[in-house]
């Protein structure tokens, strides 16, 4: 029986999946051992059924972060947490504590959207439609929503990484990396 | 000049007939023999021995000040900070217990999550010793700390160098760098308890009499990415960069096989 595998990026840049496709050709031999469920890599955006796996690539910024993220500690026997922003919040954390700031979510936004000396925003306005997700106060690491069984540091890990950890990871257990494959950066 | 110099030569022999006269000795690290003589801590002798001891405040040429336990091993099964207490004849040294290893994991995870360590954006990655001893501690899978997130000072008043204290780990090399080589008190500690941080002697940095040869900023002196020369930047690609390349300890590992092999 193939175990099933479902990804997700929350708050990442995407780059821990384009990581994880850096284990090149070997993803044949993975696709022999695993069935690839709810994905961005294949575009399903809804659970099929249960998996046995689940990757999660980056933290929670937003209130949809944490529903993805609940959603998948529900369906998945196993959550892993992948690369440095979903273990420790990563370069989106960097919100969470700026210096001199009373309200460091406000003062992340006027810069990104009103101060920035390369800003043009001829309305002054900071994006609020109803249709985004709600921002959250802070970004929090995946630990701090839902129980993380594993995690895989790195930003990202790299396909050599991503390759050994899968491998143990079908074998049901935490994977012993060797010292040249830890890597916070 | 040439009178200093024949005062470091007298120095330096006095020295070696100390060595001849003081009593050297013999103590087991993980109940292998290892040669000590009076004077010696029991980091001193393991150095000599090729056996490492973890290590982050103290660095070769200043003196240790025991204050981050990362090198605590046990004598005759009470702990000890390897880097102040003296070696002595006889003694039982563990080092590589995992009782040991796990608390020495657990101070260096604790140190991860009560400040701000955003590895892959910081300078010192690849060259830092607290990332490194990580590393080597196979530190990777979920803690059970909450990461602090404390909101700390960044000083970048001085034209070539910045303070980024999301990263001290209040070792105290700079203090001691400062305070013993240059003779100068650059950095110094302030307040108490977990408030304990390292403030400098004036309103900033470029309103104090730091120097860029101070020892206080050399690379070598702080053993994270808190001190950071301006203009350097990520100066060794990824791949090369120190820790790459051997994990923390293996020069004093290596240096020994090397001894022994002649
Ligand atoms: S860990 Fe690095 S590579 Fe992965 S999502 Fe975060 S920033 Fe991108
Ligand atoms: S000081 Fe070391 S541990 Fe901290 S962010 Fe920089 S590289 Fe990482
Ligand atoms: S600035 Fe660097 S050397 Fe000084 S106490 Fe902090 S970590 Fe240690
Ligand atoms: S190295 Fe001994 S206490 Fe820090």
């Amino acid at each position: 029986m193939k175990k099933r595998l479902a990804t997700v990026s929350l708050a990442g840049c995407f780059g821990c999946h384009m990581s994880f496709l850096d284990i090149d050709e070997r993803i044949l031999d993975l696709m022999k051992l695993v069935q690839f469920d709810r994905s961005p890599l294949n575009d399903f955006k809804k659970f099929k059924k249960r998996c046995d796996i689940g990757l999660i690539e980056g933290g929670c910024c937003n209130e949809e972060n944490v529903h993805t993220l609940r959603e998948f500690r529900k369906n998945c026997d196993v959550l892993v947490a992948i690369g440095q922003c979903a273990i420790m919040g990563g370069l989106p954390v960097m919100r969470n504590a700026i210096m001199h700031a009373e309200d460091p979510l406000r003062e992340c936004l006027d810069t990104a959207y009103l101060n920035s000396p390369t800003v043009f925003n001829a309305s002054n306005d900071i994006p609020n439609d109803p249709a985004l997700p709600l921002l959250l106060d802070k970004v929090y690491t995946c630990a701090e929503v839902v129980k993380v069984d594993y995690q895989i540091p790195g930003c990202p890990p790299s396909g050599d990484t991503f390759w050994l950890a899968m491998t143990f990871l079908l074998k049901g257990t935490a994977a012993d990396l060797p010292y040249e494959l830890i890597k916070y950066d | 000049m040439t009178r200093f110099m024949e005062e470091a030569a007298i120095e330096s022999m006095a020295e070696k007939v100390g060595d001849i006269m003081r009593n050297a000795f013999v103590f087991n690290i993980d109940g292998v023999g290892v040669k000590g003589k009076d004077g010696q801590t029991i980091m001193d002798a393991a150095d000599q021995a090729g056996i490492y001891i973890p290590r982050l405040c103290d660095v070769e040429g200043l003196e240790p000040q025991g204050s981050c336990r990362v090198c605590t091993v046990k004598v005759n099964g009470r702990p000890a900070a390897a880097c102040t207490q003296p070696a002595a004849e006889g003694i039982e040294v563990e080092n590589e217990t995992l009782e040991i290893f796990n608390w020495r994991r657990d101070l260096i995870r604790m140190l991860f999550h009560e400040g701000n360590h955003l590895c892959p954006i910081c300078e010192a990655s690849g060259r830092c010793e607290l990332q490194a001893m990580a590393y080597r501690l196979g530190i990777f899978q979920p803690a059970k700390y909450p990461y602090l997130q404390p909101v700390r000072p960044i000083d970048a008043s001085h034209p070539d160098i910045m303070l980024d204290t999301n990263r001290c780990i209040r070792c105290g090399r700079c203090i001691r760098a400062s305070k013993d080589i240059d003779g100068k008190n650059v950095f110094g500690y302030v307040g108490r308890g977990m408030h304990k941080r390292v403030g400098v002697n004036g309103k900033n940095l470029a309103q104090t009499n730091v120097h860029l040869d101070d020892r206080a900023i050399a690379l070598e002196t702080c053993p994270v990415g808190c001190i950071i020369r301006k203009g350097l930047g990520f100066f060794t690609p990824i791949g090369q960069r120190e820790f790459d390349r051997a994990p923390i300890g293996s020069t004093i590992e290596k240096a020994v096989l090397k001894r022994g092999k002649k």
